[in-house]
């Protein structure tokens, strides 16, 4: 059924533009205007489905969603910004910033620094293309099956009784007692970011790893010819190489951490101090009948977040162009 | 990809480099694994022991009940209760017993309990115990005693046939399907004809609305949930349909895929080399032949790329399946599915297990059978220098 809808849309727009575009002139005088005309329409006919959809799915929904963050919860009447004032003041949303900061500041970074570890390593030993294969295999895993996986790993069986979860087995067989761990307020948000860093560092390692075979073998070994140790090297000759794909790396990790929802729906829903934004603003949509002016008001939240590297990404964009 | 081994030796020894990435690896690994294995283990056996003791044999200390006072029998003055608490042939063995419920192993096989009263219990290995006593048992349930089994390990489809029965995990397989595939192709369609305008076309405001396409790159996808299903609840009322249906998500994901793809796609398709687009500018072909003929045929690493991403990301999708789509048997992904289950049988591993699986498989599946893909398609997605 789907795939025959597919097709039936693909036979379409190429119908319609075949026809629009194999329509021959029939008198010298017009050949040029038709030509001319053709020329004009046709980029629109190939772009048109394209800008459409992104109108409806994306451009629209932004201002609509600044416009709704200042209307009730039907979205129906204007309330000013008596939603912002709600969020600003409501402990729960405060929380979901804080922790959301949290996650900024950790998940990029271990990912980053794991990433670019592990990339290292893998270069310098003969089974590297099978560590770095399963190093990244996280990344197919959904954020919901990734949950799965790793509250089996920190599953609890209550005291004195023998664990089946992976980090309570452990910890028992150190001496330690077990704990449950998703319930430990604070604490919990960085069991929530493993799964995170466990999913991204692959993607880390695969960028900075082309990265690093890209920083060019003469400067290194002028660095190594003029006495820097390999550390001084990594430090002060690779890193700086690479820095913009860093901070690429960095950038695009962050934006999935502002956005991380699955995960924290599936461990917790929030619970035990762990809400973030985008689980708050789901949360909002549906809850007591859904209201639509905080959820909005939060998802305008994640976008002013976002905001810096968008433009970032467009600077970047401009310069290589130029380019 | 070629590897030079000489690069950046960050670590002096060679051992340690081993060393180290095999414990990262490992650690990277052994969550995946635990599952997997979990997922074929018998349930018994899953709640007890850690994955990691699958192999062996897995102890648990339990309790029954013997006969009661109508089971018994009187021989020479003595009444007799024996039976088995094992079923016959069962590859469980006893290997301690007791009397008490805090400790089921104060008697070993071959022991015997003796009991205040005169009465005695002795247990086999197999499970079969004859309790003996001088005055007739009266109540008419059989005393309780503990023991200690170990049972072999033992591995079984019976989760998967559970889980594929049933929990309707097979219906859910299939409406993931369903919402993948076309939520795969269609967007690339769409994004191929916008990628060539944008690369090989003129048109008054093309750098614009690509810086648009760019900027639209990192909007994040909340900002377009509540108009999108105002929209769509409008469009339902309008016309009388749900507003949850297949065409809705799927026409979501693709309108939620499309600035990465074009994106994508006019990295490429620029950067194919100009000279043979414009000779066949020059004999006469049309930018519809160009695009088809040529341009697509060889953009097909790029075409196969995107096709990677977007169709593990829908596949992996909940948010965009819990907003869009039902919870119905007939509309509910694999991802949604998983998340019900684990709010309902969230201590029920076998089921979980199993689930998780059969929700993986095929993305993992695609990931090593197209991984170089995936890995070109992550470079050039973020690395244009």
């Amino acid at each position: 059924m789907g795939v025959g809808l597919c097709a039936f849309y693909f036979w379409g727009t190429n119908w319609l533009l075949n026809r629009l575009l194999s329509d021959k002139p029939d008198a010298d005088g017009i050949i040029i205007r038709k030509q001319h005309l053709r020329s004009n329409i046709s980029p629109w006919l190939f772009t048109g489905p394209a800008l459409l959809l992104l109108g409806t799915y994306l451009v629209y929904p932004v201002f609509e969603t600044i416009k709704l963050s200042f209307m009730d919860r039907t979205g129906d009447t204007f309330i000013g910004l008596a939603n912002y004032r709600w969020a600003f003041t409501n402990p729960e949303f405060l929380q979901a910033v804080t922790n959301n900061v949290l996650w900024l500041v950790v998940v990029p970074s271990l990912s980053c620094v794991m990433g670019l570890l592990i990339a290292t390593l893998a270069d310098r030993v003969w089974w590297g293309t099978i560590a770095r294969s399963l190093i990244f295999m996280p990344m197919a895993i959904s954020f919901v099956g990734a949950s799965v996986i790793w509250k089996f790993v920190y599953d609890y069986n209550g005291p004195d009784v023998s664990q089946i979860g992976l980090l309570n087995a452990i910890v028992v067989a150190f001496g330690g007692k077990p704990q449950a761990w998703i319930t430990i307020p604070f604490w919990n948000n960085f069991f929530l970011m493993i799964i995170l860093i466990w999913i991204q560092t692959g993607f880390a390692m695969v960028i900075l790893g082309a990265a690093l075979r890209g920083v060019p073998d003469e400067i290194l070994e002028a660095a190594r010819i003029d006495g820097a140790n390999e550390v001084q090297l990594f430090f002060h000759i690779v890193v700086p190489q690479i820095r913009t794909t860093i901070l690429v790396v960095w950038t695009t990790i962050t934006i999935i951490v502002l956005k991380i929802f699955d995960i924290v729906l599936a461990m917790t829903n929030g619970q035990w101090d762990t809400e973030v934004l985008a689980n708050l603003m789901f949360d909002w949509m549906f809850r007591g009948g859904g209201d639509f002016g905080r959820g909005s008001t939060i998802a305008l939240v994640i976008m002013l977040a976002v905001f810096p590297v968008l433009i970032w990404n467009i600077r970047r964009f401009k310069q290589q162009e130029r380019l | 990809m070629d590897r030079k081994h000489t690069i950046h030796p960050f670590f002096s020894g060679r051992l340690f480099t081993h060393l180290f990435l095999l414990v990262i690896v490992v650690v990277w690994t052994a969550p995946t694994v635990g599952l997997f294995i979990s997922s074929f283990r018998d349930k018994d056996q899953l709640v007890v022991s850690g994955w990691w003791s699958a192999f062996s044999s897995s102890e648990k200390k339990t309790a029954g009940r013997i006969g009661g006072a109508g089971e018994q029998i009187e021989i020479n003055g003595k009444f007799i209760i024996c039976g088995s608490f094992l079923k016959k042939g069962s590859s469980k063995k006893i290997i301690a017993f007791g009397a008490r419920s805090n400790e089921p192993d104060a008697y070993q096989i071959g022991e015997t309990i003796r009991h205040k009263n005169g009465a005695t219990f002795r247990l086999d290995a197999d499970g079969s115990y004859c309790w003996e006593s001088p005055k007739p048992a009266e109540r008419k349930r059989g005393q309780r005693y503990f023991y200690v089994v170990t049972s072999p390990p033992v591995f079984t489809f019976d989760n998967y046939r559970e889980v594929l029965g049933s929990q309707n995990l097979g219906q859910s397989f299939v409406n993931t399907l369903t919402v993948t595939i076309p939520a795969t192709i269609i967007p690339i369609m769409i994004a191929a004809f916008a990628a060539y305008a944008f690369s090989w076309m003129r048109f008054p405001g093309r750098n614009f609305l690509f810086i648009v396409v760019v900027g639209l790159l990192v909007v994040p996808l909340q900002m377009s949930l509540i108009p999108v299903l105002r929209l769509y609840n409008r469009i339902g009322s309008l016309f009388a349909v749900e507003a949850k249906s297949y065409l809705g998500i799927w026409m979501a994901h693709t309108g939620f895929g499309l600035p990465l793809a074009i994106y994508l796609l006019r990295n490429y398709m620029s950067s194919l080399p100009r000279d043979i687009i414009e000779s066949a500018r020059i004999d006469g072909a049309s930018h519809f032949q160009i695009f088809t003929r040529m341009v697509v045929p060889l953009s097909v690493p790029a075409l196969a790329s995107f096709a990677i991403f977007q169709f593990l990301w829908v596949w992996n999708d909940l948010l965009i399946a819990l907003v869009f789509l039902g919870k119905a048997d007939n509309q509910i992904v694999l991802t949604s599915k998983l998340r019900e289950l684990l709010g309902s049988y969230g201590a029920n591993w076998e089921i979980l297990t199993a689930s998780a699986f059969v929700a993986i498989v095929v993305p993992l599946m695609v990931f090593f059978a197209l991984q170089r893909f995936f890995v070109r398609g992550l470079l050039s997605g973020s690395l244009k220098e």
